[in-house]
């Protein structure tokens, strides 16, 4: 890794530089991230492993910019975005990076088509092309006819569906996922792997965050955490 | 486009809080209260000042108006031996006051006396008021029937008199009463015209015995009006008040002269004038100059004064409806910590998220104020049915609430809409 070719540069969408988060516990102070350098590349698919505490966590939050580096570098697209102001952070998220969660996270007083919306809304654009935009990833997800419903009158695989079209509505470079199919059950966890790989396919750099080896056989990568360091990557890497 | 985004964030506040109706409802009552006691307060004091500004603004601002009083020593010498006091406005006086000055464009001098009257068959007490022509210049009045004072009446000292329109619906007087005979004390005169007496019920001063005590300014007064040099003539200067110790007479000359002057910026060096000279040619302190354009600042003041008084009354009111604006927002941030957490790690900046609630709770206060308003603008209403006062709406003390309740929202809705901002999205999405 350490002399990298410039093809491989060119591949590479975002990287960590000797990355340290520390958190303070009370007074005990907790190495959450303990150095780790490690580059990912343009549309791979990712799953970061390990049991609690490992910083798998940490590392989403880092990478998916909900979260600042106490020390050390993360290069964004080629741009260091470790000092960036909480502004700056909410821009990039909004134009470049999608989230998806274990418990959905929809807004349950919004309809589907709204909560579909919402990148949108915050991106300024105007009701009628959001309402198109969310019609189009609605269908891509399999979920034509459940635009008006609220996420309470959805099924647990549904809501999911809905928070990844919700994901994908900005057209994100990369789309995290945080145990995606933690409150699911197998066979509709797997559908929504199906619908994860099938995205990728399509060229969507893809962070997932997983402790089930089932879950993480569907990534090309997979990177195993423990204390805050990267134990080890195996896949086609 | 930028209203266009507005509108979309206010119908989207409103969404949120009728998710919520019993509790919006609520919550705005205390805005509601507020507003509406602001809007029925300053309907009250409006209405209260009003008649009384109306009443002195009646008098002219132009005029000022000198008044006999019975002075405090006055009353002090009566004895037993001198039941004859002497006080008050000479025919002198008005001379040297309308001659005087080159400010004053006209002077009238007024003789107040009651006298028993007599119509046909009816009989009433009437106030009857010698005084000359320029009277119905200075307290002008439609004409319902014949004519007012004429200068030639002065000159043939003929027994005329004009009536107003109230005292003459009392003695059955008509249109057809012109030219018939009215019986004043022992006098007989004959009824030249009917004027209009004008409504109201607030009177400045009161008339006690015909004497002057403050402004008289003969509304409802069943009046006369007849020629002064006549009403010297009949009637003498002298009037007697039978009392339960025996007789009491009092000797006045006038009982007002009233003076209009040219400019209103000359009003109060005229009156000043005027005082000094009066004050020369009276021992005693028995006349007052009154200017009705001081009054009228004065009562103006006044009510300033009374509205600041209602005003803060109500501005705790809102105060305290503020306060449980501010109390339930803040629970709903807590409520809605994970909406704030979704939304901030979608890409929302934090002055979005503070937007977002500034707007909910600007909503949900100037929605309280507007239906405070429509309370406000009913209890006037039914106050003055019941309680008989008057009440004033003016569009001020519709707007002014208005803009204190959206005021109000956006105040006490900046510190729940802070901390919404503050939130830390992760804590926030792993919140239950």
């Amino acid at each position: 890794m350490d002399n990298q070719s410039p093809s491989a540069c060119e591949a590479e969408i975002v990287r960590l530089e000797n990355a340290e988060k520390i958190y303070l516990m009370g007074k005990e102070q907790v190495r959450a991230l303990a150095g780790v350098t490690i580059s990912f590349e343009r549309g791979g698919f990712w799953a970061i492993m390990g049991p609690s505490g490992s910083g798998k966590s940490t590392m989403m939050n880092v990478l998916g910019c909900l979260d600042r580096l106490t020390r050390g570098h993360y290069i964004l697209e080629g741009r260091d975005v470790s000092t960036l102001d909480d502004d700056s952070l909410s821009e990039l998220r909004l134009r470049h990076l999608g989230f998806i969660f274990q418990s959905f996270n929809l807004i349950p007083q919004l309809t589907v088509q709204r909560n579909i919306e919402l990148p949108l809304y915050y991106l300024g654009w105007d009701a009628h092309a959001s309402s198109e935009r969310a019609q189009e990833l609605a269908c891509k997800v399999g979920l034509e006819g459940r635009l008006n419903h609220r996420p309470t009158e959805l099924s647990g695989g549904q809501m999911q569906r809905v928070a990844i079209a919700r994901a994908l509505a900005n057209d994100p470079q990369i789309l995290f996922a945080d145990e995606p199919t933690g409150n699911l059950d197998t066979a509709t966890g797997e559908q929504i792997l199906e619908v994860l790989v099938e995205l990728n396919e399509q060229g969507k750099t893809i962070i997932m965050v997983t402790h089930e080896l089932n879950v993480a056989a569907h990534a090309k990568h997979r990177l195993h955490m423990l204390d805050g360091l990267i134990e080890r990557v195996d896949g086609d890497y | 486009m930028h209203q266009v985004k507005l509108v979309r964030n206010i119908w989207s506040g409103i969404e949120n809080l009728l998710l919520h109706k019993l509790r919006s409802f609520l919550t705005m009552l205390g805005i509601v209260f507020g507003v509406g006691s602001v809007v029925a307060m300053l309907a009250v004091g409006e209405g209260a000042s009003k008649e009384a500004l109306e009443q002195i603004r009646k008098l002219g601002s132009n005029n000022i108006i000198i008044s006999s009083i019975k002075s405090v020593e006055e009353e002090a010498t009566t004895t037993a031996h001198s039941h004859m006091s002497i006080y008050g406005l000479t025919y002198e006086d008005y001379t040297r006051v309308a001659e005087s000055f080159s400010t004053i464009k006209q002077a009238v001098p007024v003789k107040l006396m009651r006298k028993e009257s007599r119509l046909g068959e009816r009989a009433m007490e009437l106030r009857v008021v010698g005084t000359t022509p320029v009277w119905f210049d200075l307290v002008p009045r439609p004409i319902i029937a014949g004519r007012v004072l004429m200068p030639e009446d002065a000159k043939k000292q003929a027994p005329v008199a004009v009536l107003t329109e109230f005292g003459a619906r009392k003695l059955l007087a008509t249109e057809h009463t012109i030219g018939q005979s009215v019986r004043i004390g022992s006098d007989v005169f004959e009824v030249v015209g009917i004027v209009r007496s004008q409504g109201g019920v607030v009177q400045v001063g009161k008339s006690q015995g015909g004497q002057a005590e403050n402004i008289q300014i003969p509304d409802q007064e069943v009046d006369a009006y007849i020629p002064i040099e006549v009403a010297r003539k009949y009637f003498g200067d002298i009037t007697t008040r039978m009392t339960t110790g025996g007789r009491e007479q009092e000797k006045v000359e006038l009982h007002q002269i009233i003076v209009e002057v040219d400019a209103t910026e000359d009003v109060e060096l005229t009156a000043r004038g005027i005082e000094e000279m009066i004050k020369r040619f009276h021992k005693k302190v028995d006349y007052k100059v009154i200017e009705p354009l001081a009054l009228l600042k004065q009562a103006e003041d006044t009510k300033r004064r009374f509205n600041i008084v209602l005003g803060s009354i109500a501005g705790i009111s809102l105060l305290v409806g503020g306060i449980g604006i501010m109390n339930i927002m803040l629970a709903s941030v807590t409520e809605r910590t994970r909406e704030i957490g979704i939304r901030r790690a979608i890409g929302a900046k934090r002055k979005q998220i503070i937007g977002q609630f500034l707007i909910e709770t600007s909503v949900l206060s100037t929605m309280g104020g507007l239906i405070g308003i429509g309370f406000g603008v009913l209890v006037p209403f039914v106050i003055t049915y019941f309680a008989r006062m008057p009440t004033v709406i003016t569009p001020q003390s519709i707007l002014l609430p208005l803009f204190i309740s959206a005021g109000v929202g956006i105040i006490f809705g900046l510190y729940p809409a802070m901390r919404a901002a503050k939130v830390d999205p992760i804590v926030a999405l792993r919140h239950e």
